[in-house]
């Protein structure tokens, strides 16, 4: 598995009005990996990705994609990376199509790949059916779904999830997640997974990393971490008992 | 700027086919179009029998018809044009996440700002192109005089100068809209600039003017010119002085200042009347050209603290 790094920061650090949201992260993704990023609210999970597209601009510290500085050449990491963010927000007087066909544009996708690669996405998360119907309409998994195949038009060598699942009902749920394991498995692509869908995180990560308060306190193959604090071997555990372990360590 | 098109023709679409558009528009199209229809028609009376004077075409924008002219009208609510095309441009995005959104993808973050800028004045463009094309129009036909090139010319002139007033008016709306976070206090704080130095200016100006010269009077005529310079510099700090200073001295060639004429008695009134001829076109661009170029240069500055303070802001604030 251990393919030249997609993904590698070094001792990246972000301060906000003198509060540390990410301390020291060193992080290394091999292409094809899915990564499991957890942590609480506010860990700091959503600022590390937003350094990683160059968003944001670490108080310190390296960050590479793709070999790129993210914060030097913004556009170019931008183009590489599908981001999907949480809370996303989406035009509601466009209907899918014409939001789809506006992401396409700002990725300067040729017309016949954009109106190609559009019909594929909707079909494949299930909005073709309703094609007059605008966004504003739409329910909550509905315009998560529509994410998805935002990503699938500008299909991109790496995604980032940012809490994918959040506040979806049980069937919209599996629905997205059925999607986001077609990302993984189909598409081959690397995946950044924010989640606190453990589960989902189980099923479908490689590794996981656990961020707590800025700081990556875990870091590895679940099974590993599962020798290194449970004490039992492999098959046996589950990534929350994992979790909570680490979680209840660091709180005091 | 790669990423400018996308959004650019995505922001005309929106405002195109938007409500406020539409309302604004019929609005300032039936005002302006009432006003100058008003205005033909004295113009037709009172030049009845009388040898038509030089530059009449022109006088439908400058002469009033019921209450204000055409001139006058733009420089009052031209400025609501630029805030209610802008007051909402950037935190309206930010509110709904789309802003992120947007940034997220492969395009550099001032082509949003560029873009929406742009599409703001285009639409100002269109929209007063548009309704100084009509009255053009209906003036040929109440009038029945055509228009000489001079005269073509001044009106370009004056759409060119109403479009960057109303643009300048839209960047401050933008500015707010990046500053605050809140639709309804940028749209407020925007409409509260406006006031002030649209009105509050000029009342102001005569105002200061009058306290740091107690004695000016007959007795005392430096005090006099004192009064006025004074007043004149304090007011050109309002972009609507500096619209209608520019704007009247362009659409009429009989005027051959921007100043106010300080008069001390009857002798120089006559002085002045004795030449009454009109001024060529370029004399007259050359008159208003400093208030022309100050009113490109405010819009600018007004644009790029725009610029800066949105390349700054941290993401996660947004």
């Amino acid at each position: 598995m251990e393919t030249n790094p997609i993904i590698e920061t070094s001792e990246l650090t972000k301060v906000y009005n003198g509060q540390v949201a990410v301390d020291r992260l060193t992080l290394r993704i091999p292409e094809g990996e899915v990564f499991g990023f957890l942590g609480p609210n506010g860990a700091g999970k959503t600022t590390t990705l937003l350094m990683l597209l160059g968003l944001t601009e670490p108080t310190g510290g390296t960050a590479r994609v793709f070999g790129v500085d993210p914060t030097r050449e913004p556009v170019r990491v931008k183009g590489l990376i599908g981001y999907l963010q949480e809370n996303m927000g989406f035009y509601g007087d466009l209907n899918a199509r014409q939001m789809l066909a506006f992401v396409a544009e700002l990725n300067r996708l040729p017309r016949d790949v954009a109106g190609q690669r559009m019909e594929e996405a909707l079909e494949k998360v299930g909005l073709s059916h309703e094609p007059k119907k605008k966004i504003s309409a739409y329910s909550r998994g509905m315009r998560q779904r529509l994410g998805i195949a935002e990503l699938l038009i500008k299909d991109p060598k790496v995604v980032f999830l940012d809490e994918p699942t959040l506040g979806l009902d049980p069937d919209a749920t599996n629905r997205m997640i059925e999607l986001i394991e077609g990302l993984c498995r189909e598409k081959k692509m690397t995946v950044l997974l924010s989640s606190h869908m453990l589960h989902l995180v189980q099923k479908i990560c490689h590794r996981v990393g656990i961020m707590i308060k800025g700081r990556m306190v875990a870091q590895g193959p679940m099974d590993q971490l599962a020798k290194e604090k449970l004490g039992i071997g492999s098959e046996r555990y589950s990534l929350e008992e994992i979790y909570m372990k680490y979680f209840q360590e660091v709180k005091p | 700027m790669i990423g400018i098109k996308p959004i650019l023709r995505k922001e005309l679409a929106d405002h195109l086919s938007s409500y406020r558009f539409i309302i604004l528009f019929a609005l300032i199209a039936m005002v302006s179009l009432i006003t100058v229809y008003m205005a033909g028609l004295n113009i037709k009376k009172d030049l009845e029998g009388v040898a038509k004077p030089q530059f009449v075409f022109l006088m439908i924008f400058t002469s009033s018809g019921a209450l204000f002219s055409l001139q006058q009208f733009v420089a009052f609510f031209g400025p609501l044009i630029g805030l209610i095309l802008g007051f909402d441009t950037i935190n309206r995005e930010r509110n709904e996440g789309t802003l992120s959104k947007l940034l997220s993808q492969p395009i550099y973050r001032d082509d949003v700002i560029n873009g929406k800028f742009l599409a703001g004045v285009i639409i100002i463009a269109v929209m007063m192109a548009a309704i100084i094309l009509v009255i053009t129009g209906l003036g040929l036909s109440i009038l029945g005089v055509v228009p000489g090139i001079e005269e073509l010319w001044r009106i370009f002139i004056y759409l060119f100068i109403s479009i960057i007033y109303i643009s300048f008016w839209l960047g401050v709306a933008m500015l707010f809209s990046i500053i605050f976070r809140s639709v309804a206090t940028s749209a407020l704080a925007a409409l509260a600039v406006w006031i002030f130095f649209s009105f509050f200016v000029s009342l102001g100006a005569s105002v200061l003017a009058g306290a740091m010269t107690p004695d000016a009077g007959s007795s005392d005529p430096e005090a006099v010119m004192r009064r006025a310079t004074i007043e004149r510099a304090v007011s050109l700090t309002s972009p609507m002085e500096l619209y209608t200073g520019s704007t009247s001295t362009i659409i009429d060639p009989m005027r051959k200042t921007n100043r106010m004429f300080v008069q001390m008695g009857i002798m120089e009134q006559l002085s002045i009347s004795r030449f009454a001829g009109p001024l060529s076109l370029g004399q007259s661009v050359v008159v208003v050209l400093p208030y022309i170029i100050s009113m490109i240069a405010i819009t600018i500055v007004c644009f790029a603290i725009s610029y800066m303070v949105f390349m700054r802001q941290e993401i996660r604030s947004l």
